[in-house]
């Protein structure tokens, strides 16, 4: 498999120029990068990815790259075909169950910050794969699922919630779990985190987005 | 305590002596031992709330075992869990709907003090919400924390004051919450 790797990140918490106390200061995390993974996939999936590219012939169009990584696929896909595909995916493939949309940001992936990312199941052949669709902070829109999959209806409110995310389509696309009239999107990465100041015996504790650069 | 607690029926119109204060101990005497607690599990201190109802721990010894689904056959709220902003609204609604005379009993760190919860969705501390009575720490309190916690409160039911003795107590504790120091002078043992 080959990726472009986009450059790797070290340590956790944000404690830079201290010691570290932490014991994770060893860390480093190499960030997935924009490549896609070459054939035999291995397992099921170079079936899978055969039995799409025959059901749904604008594959190369339509799919961004597949990546297998970690015994797992993924499928890229553009958001104006998702949900042809998905529609071929649960009809021709047997994909019967999207187990939900969860999203994803990426703060420094410029034009590609938000994904939305799709585990599929197939109950017939007992094989799992995932959609991951991305786009651009600015233009925040993707083609909702529910017609396909009508339990994606509040997964995809959630992520609506969460990530601001807008899933055009959507029956009734409203915030799930905060209240109605919140500011903002609480799981964006650059969300702060709130909180107050608190105080006992003299000694102050500022607020938790103030006390450490949380990444 | 029991400063912001709604006005009550006659025996507030009672005059203040001997009468009075045996009305009070009558009413005292009733009250804490026919407490009726309202249903209002929130989180992880539901579990042991939940215990503490059942036979184990057999909270029916102080006859309240019967946690009333509706607010209207309830006097005794015990928040058990944290309180969202989103939740603050139902809880308050539900405090108005339970018939006076009525307590709060802000069950664990969260209800107490919003806990480990120091973030934007979280209420620290649901006394922002409705007055409370007594406050039970622990992350989550065990079973026999909160009998304990229920025990003293039925000491101070029991010594509830009522008419012009109530109107006395709270001018006293008002007076003693204005001469002390405040918190933010405590130093503890960092001076």
């Amino acid at each position: 498999m080959t990726l472009d790797n986009k450059g790797a990140d070290h340590g956790m918490f944000g404690t830079h120029g201290t010691g570290d106390t932490s014991g994770y200061g060893g860390l480093v995390h190499i960030a997935a990068g924009a490549g896609s993974s070459q054939r035999p996939f291995g397992g099921y999936f170079d079936q899978v990815a055969d039995d799409l590219e025959r059901a749904y012939p604008d594959f190369n169009d339509a799919i961004e790259r597949v990546v297998v990584d970690r015994n797992e696929l993924t499928l890229h896909i553009k958001r104006e075909r998702l949900v042809e595909v998905a529609r071929t995916l649960r009809d021709k493939l047997k994909f019967e169950m999207c187990m939900g949309v969860s999203g994803v940001h990426y703060p420094t992936d410029a034009g590609r910050e938000l994904h939305a990312v799709y585990p599929l199941l197939s109950i017939t052949n007992n094989q799992r794969i995932r959609l991951e669709v991305s786009v651009s902070d600015s233009d925040p829109h993707i083609p909702s699922l529910v017609e396909v999959w009508a339990g994606n209806n509040w997964h995809e409110r959630e992520t609506f919630d969460m990530f601001g995310i807008i899933f055009d389509g959507h029956p009734g696309l409203t915030r799930i779990l905060m209240p109605d009239d919140w500011q903002g999107h609480p799981q964006r990465k650059d969300y702060d985190l709130g909180g107050i100041a608190v105080e006992y015996k003299g000694a102050t504790t500022p607020p938790p987005s103030e006390r450490r650069s949380y990444k | 305590m029991a400063t912001r607690r709604p006005r009550m029926g006659l025996e507030d119109k009672l005059p203040s002596g001997i009468v009075l204060t045996s009305v009070e101990k009558l009413a005292g005497y009733m009250r804490k031992n026919s407490l009726w607690p309202a249903t209002f599990g929130l989180a992880c201190c539901a579990i042991e709330m939940m215990a503490a109802g059942a036979g184990r721990y057999d909270l029916a010894r102080f006859g309240m075992e019967v946690f009333r689904a509706s607010p209207r056959q309830a006097d005794l709220m015990i928040v058990a869990g944290r309180v969202t902003n989103k939740m603050a609204p139902v809880l308050r609604q539900i405090y108005d709907q339970m018939a006076a005379p009525k307590w709060v009993l802000a069950m664990g760190a969260c209800a107490s003090s919003g806990g480990m919860f120091n973030n934007y969705a979280v209420v620290q501390g649901v006394d922002h919400v409705v007055p409370v009575d007594i406050y039970l720490p622990g992350c989550p309190p065990r079973p026999e924390m909160l009998m304990d916690a229920i025990l003293k409160l039925h000491e101070s039911i029991n010594d509830e004051k009522l008419g012009p003795n109530r109107e006395r107590v709270i001018k006293e504790v008002e007076a003693a919450a204005m001469a002390a120091k405040p918190t933010h002078q405590l130093n503890g043992l960092l001076a």
